[in-house]
């Protein structure tokens, strides 16, 4: 049963994947992306983290998306569609992405997969995550918002323009 | 195969079909009632031509939307266009999968049957995450639809869900923090054992959560996306028949998950009026035929309750201004809802340091 439902998973998360970098209309591509999201959803519930799910699904499809969907719509898309990537485009492209390719392929064929291990009590349910971000993992949790406030300082500084 | 797998797969499905049967008679006849409540609150009759009191109204609507011709414009995106209804109603009729009808199971060939399809550990997070979906059809259908009305529909609908997500998710927090739990089951049993039910110590959170409860559903006063004076009919303007249907299901769908989850959370779910007292049991004179039926009497009563305010709420106030809609959100609702969360927080801190010294 639950390996159907990785299956499936698997192929829409990968159907999404590709199709999300090839269409040619940016709206129908961030929509393939978020089927692609929502898609790696499933495999955190396999994984036994229902709560990582569940934001996975909240934040990057139904809020992240959302807004990516907003500001493409705003932006007048037909000239970026016809607009030809430069020749040092496409060959840092295809080194970016052969590196990456590369470095993936030796994460999946080296080092044999950890055993299965019995997982811990409560494991992915709310409370432990918490626990987790309150005690053991306290100060890169405050430095991260630190750092999201920050982000959103700046947002709102470059918005008024040149300020009054 | 393996049969206790088979069974269980079937009582699932079974509950699915039942829930999701129910739901669509419930959507139909709540349209009625919308036009019942508001004809009253304006001195009118409402609809009483087909049936007696224009009771078979919704099957006459049903079958005219069914017997419509299907249009998709010349220079629409047909994919889109065509999956965007779909994805609307999804969600809509999915959220109502964690959404606890009554407290007691009942039996049926030997198999105990729990009156909710599942109860998962992150009941709440789940309707937050899959109801946050809903909003991606609204815009496939205003952009796929080509033309000017719906992309302004679809494009201030984006705006006006993400915004109120902000303080909708937040309010319920106060209600996560006083349960110590995120399953729906589990909050209603905690409000069982603290004795009052969620809307005493979190009335601050109940009234952003109905807020912006109907400003995520489209509701007026919050009802910009489809503002018909301005927009024709905002982002569905384009559609007809069984595609424009799904559209209104789920929007009524989504109005009762509204009232389900404010129901659960804040009212106590299905127990009856003071479950602590003893005096009171005959409330649940439903007993007689089976416990669920007392559960699920008061369930259903809670959610009239908030329907009807959402009803009566449409009947009085004006549409909100732009403006005025991103104010409340950001300006009013969401410190509100933060300043609810702290005092939550320390008001239960002081609770507690009280008791253990």
């Amino acid at each position: 049963m639950e390996t159907l439902v990785g299956i499936v998973a698997a192929a829409t998360a990968l159907i999404g994947a590709i199709a999300a970098v090839t269409h040619r209309n940016a709206v129908v591509g961030v929509l393939f992306l978020v089927l692609n999201l929502v898609s790696l959803a499933v495999f955190y519930v396999l994984l036994s983290a229902p709560f990582i799910a569940a934001l996975q699904v909240i934040l990057y499809a139904g809020a992240i998306m959302v807004l990516f969907l907003f500001i493409i719509m705003l932006l007048d898309l037909r000239r970026e569609e016809e607009r030809e990537s430069g020749l040092l485009q496409k060959v840092l492209s295809v080194i970016g992405g052969g590196v990456f390719f590369l470095l993936l392929w030796g994460a999946a064929t080296g080092g044999a997969a950890p055993a299965a291990a019995e997982l811990p009590e409560h494991f992915g349910s709310v409370e432990s995550i918490a626990v987790a971000l309150f005690t053991t993992y306290l100060i890169p949790f405050e430095t991260i918002s630190v750092l999201l406030l920050v982000a959103m300082v700046g947002a709102v500084l470059l918005t008024r323009k040149g300020g009054r | 195969m393996d049969t206790e797998l088979l069974l269980k797969v079937a009582v699932s499905a079974g509950k699915v079909m039942t829930v999701l049967l129910v739901l669509s008679g419930s959507v139909a006849y709540l349209v009625l009632l919308e036009r019942k409540v508001i004809a009253f609150m304006q001195s009118r009759l409402g609809p009483r031509r087909v049936g007696p009191s224009g009771l078979l109204q919704p099957i006459a609507d049903g079958l005219k939307l069914f017997l419509k011709e299907d249009l998709v414009p010349a220079k629409a995106d047909k994919w889109v266009f065509t999956l965007a209804p779909v994805v609307v109603i999804i969600p809509a009729f999915a959220a109502f999968a964690v959404v606890p009808f009554s407290g007691e199971s009942f039996d049926v060939f030997g198999l105990t049957i729990t009156p909710w399809i599942t109860d998962i550990n992150i009941g709440v997070l789940y309707i937050l995450g899959i109801s946050s979906l809903g909003v991606f059809g609204i815009i496939m259908a205003g952009w796929a639809s080509n033309s000017k009305y719906p992309l302004l529909g679809s494009l201030r609908s984006a705006a006006q869900l993400i915004s109120y997500e902000v303080p909708l998710g937040l309010s319920i927090i106060g209600v996560l923090m006083i349960a110590g739990t995120a399953s729906m089951v589990g909050i209603v049993e905690a409000q069982r054992e603290t004795g009052w039910w969620f809307f005493v110590p979190q009335f601050v959170g109940l009234f952003i959560f109905f807020v912006s409860g109907m400003a995520e559903t489209n509701r007026a006063p919050f009802d910009l996306p489809e503002a018909e004076t301005e927009l024709v009919a905002g982002f569905h303007t384009e559609y007809s028949g069984m595609k424009f249907s799904f559209f209104f299901l789920a929007e009524y769908a989504n109005m009762i998950l509204v009232g389900c989850v404010a129901t659960t959370l804040f009212m106590g779910g299905w127990m009856r009026p003071f479950p602590s007292v003893e005096a009171l049991a005959w409330l649940n004179f439903l007993d007689f035929v089976h416990p669920f039926w007392s559960g699920f009497f008061w369930f259903a009563a809670k959610l009239f309750l908030v329907i009807f305010a959402f009803l009566w709420i449409r009947a009085t106030f004006p549409r909100y201004r732009y403006d005025q809609l991103m104010h409340l959100g950001w300006k009013v609702l969401l410190p509100l809802s933060i300043v609810n969360v702290l005092v939550t927080a320390v008001v239960m801190l002081l609770m507690n340091s009280g008791s253990s010294a």
